[in-house]
């Protein structure tokens, strides 16, 4: 079996893989980090996004193999200890979620919109980039209020995701 | 996802050697359309050659007479090149509305054009521009290129390395995207240069992109949204699916051919 090297939140892993083994499987089944989803697996619902070196990309639909030398963040990854990166706490404070299935994937496409489009993000911006995040319970409305007020909350002092990264 | 051997080449020549060696051997680019399609059993390769260690088949090189994109230039790196923004922004414009953020995030302009999707977008730049698509073996131009529904030019062992779109006077592409899947319900890509008109479809056709040759003389004459208002492209050949009848479609290249010409600079 191949064997990939990844760096994942920030610690190094060498794990003997499958080369079938899609990146969610990897994080999931081997490392044991279940906080990214899989909620369809045909690449259309941005559960399983996470950051592969730094650019948000969809977990299902990217072998492990693929990861070799890459540095990962999940879900996991974002908040500091005992305290939640500002982009969670803006999910938490503004009813961002209802069963939360997709929020990991929101979040890690919210906190990489951030990272392409600054702090200042207007609704229409926020949609358009959502595009690939499909949540069947909320009904978008506070997710989109969650993701413009947790932008700013990332540029006034939060820990960003890049420094995570 | 079921077994196969998957292999990871330094150059194009040791890849061209692994695909001639595999029973059903297949480039992986960002894998956003072939890794679905294997989940499916659409595709099911006993070989995946993954090109991503690849040296110099990424990056765009632009002159005052043609922008060049390596194969494995990403979509969110051709949307976002100031160059591309320069001289085509249409090209830029069309690479924007690809999929989402992480699609483009892995998806590569050589993938989108080897999968010939009937509904993909580069098709339509690549016949809309007069394209040359350079491989391993030789350079082909987009009217060469595309063969039909997933249909390409390309032999088993080629590989795509690059795509030359030659720089024009204006260009417009319009797209009428599919809300689920965001592919081009119908796209129309419209281009004006020393060379002449080109108006190119995707989305529509029963046998992939095609050119609106009547649109293209029309316009050729008189460079305006109202010179094709009288145009009706027919129904026959058309898609026809739950998304859309195919006289839905043939009207819909009316409105955005319109809307491109238009939009066009
Ligand atoms: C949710 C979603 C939405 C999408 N929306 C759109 C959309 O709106 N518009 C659109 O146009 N596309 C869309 N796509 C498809 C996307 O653009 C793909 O990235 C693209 O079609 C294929 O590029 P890839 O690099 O991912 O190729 P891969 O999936 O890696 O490969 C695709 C095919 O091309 C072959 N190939 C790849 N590179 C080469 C090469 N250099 N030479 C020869 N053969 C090669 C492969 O063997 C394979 O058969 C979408 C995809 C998804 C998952
Ligand atoms: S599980 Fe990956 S996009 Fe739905
Ligand atoms: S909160 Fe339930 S799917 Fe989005």
């Amino acid at each position: 079996m191949p064997t990939v090297t990844v760096t994942v939140n920030g610690k190094s892993h060498a794990v003997d893989v499958a080369p079938e083994t899609l990146l969610v499987e990897l994080l999931r089944e081997k490392l044991r980090l279940t906080g990214t989803h899989v909620g369809c697996d045909t690449s259309q619902c941005g559960a399983c996004v996470v950051h592969v070196d730094g650019a948000a990309v969809k977990s299902c639909t990217m072998l492990a193999m693929s990861a070799d030398g890459a540095s990962v963040t999940t879900i996991e990854g974002l908040a500091n200890g005992g305290s939640l990166h500002p982009m969670q706490e803006a999910f938490r404070e503004h009813h961002g979620l209802q069963c939360g299935f997709c929020t990991p994937g929101m979040i890690m496409s919210a906190v990489d919109i951030v990272n392409r489009k600054g702090s200042e993000l207007d609704e229409q911006t926020i949609r358009e980039e959502l595009e690939g995040n499909i949540c069947r319970c909320t009904g978008y409305h506070n997710i989109v209020k969650a993701v413009g007020a947790g932008a700013k909350a990332m540029k006034g002092g939060g820990k960003s995701a890049r420094a995570a990264e | 996802m079921y077994a196969f051997t998957y292999e990871r080449p330094k150059n194009v020549d040791e890849a061209v050697k692994l695909l001639k060696k595999a029973k059903d051997g297949k480039i992986l680019a960002g894998g956003q359309t072939l890794l679905p399609a294997m989940k499916l059993r659409l595709a099911s390769p006993d070989t995946i050659v993954d090109l991503s260690r690849v040296k110099g088949l990424s990056g765009i090189k632009a002159s005052s007479k043609a922008v060049t994109i390596g194969a494995l230039t990403k979509h969110i790196e051709v949307m976002g090149s100031a160059e591309v923004q320069k001289s085509i922004p249409a090209l830029a414009h069309l690479a924007s509305l690809i999929g989402d953020p992480a699609v483009r995030n892995r998806g590569t302009i050589g993938g989108s054009l080897a999968n010939n999707d009937p509904s993909a977008d580069y098709p339509a730049a690549a016949l809309g521009l007069g394209a040359t698509i350079k491989t391993n073996k030789r350079e082909l131009p987009a009217d060469k290129f595309f063969k039909g529904l997933f249909e390409t030019a390309l032999a088993g062992d080629e590989i795509i390395e690059s795509v030359s779109f030659p720089v024009p006077e204006k260009a417009g592409y319009e797209k009428f995207p599919n809300p689920a899947s965001r592919f081009a319900l119908v796209g129309v890509f419209v281009s004006k240069s020393k060379d002449g008109v080109r108006v190119a479809v995707t989305g529509a056709g029963e046998g992939g992109v095609f050119r609106v040759k009547e649109m293209e003389t029309a316009l050729a004459k008189d460079f305006s949204a109202k010179a094709i208002e009288g145009i009706k492209v027919p129904a026959k050949n058309m898609i026809a699916d739950i998304h859309g009848t195919a006289e839905y479609r043939a009207h819909l290249i009316g409105v955005m051919a319109r809307r491109a010409v238009a939009a066009a600079k």
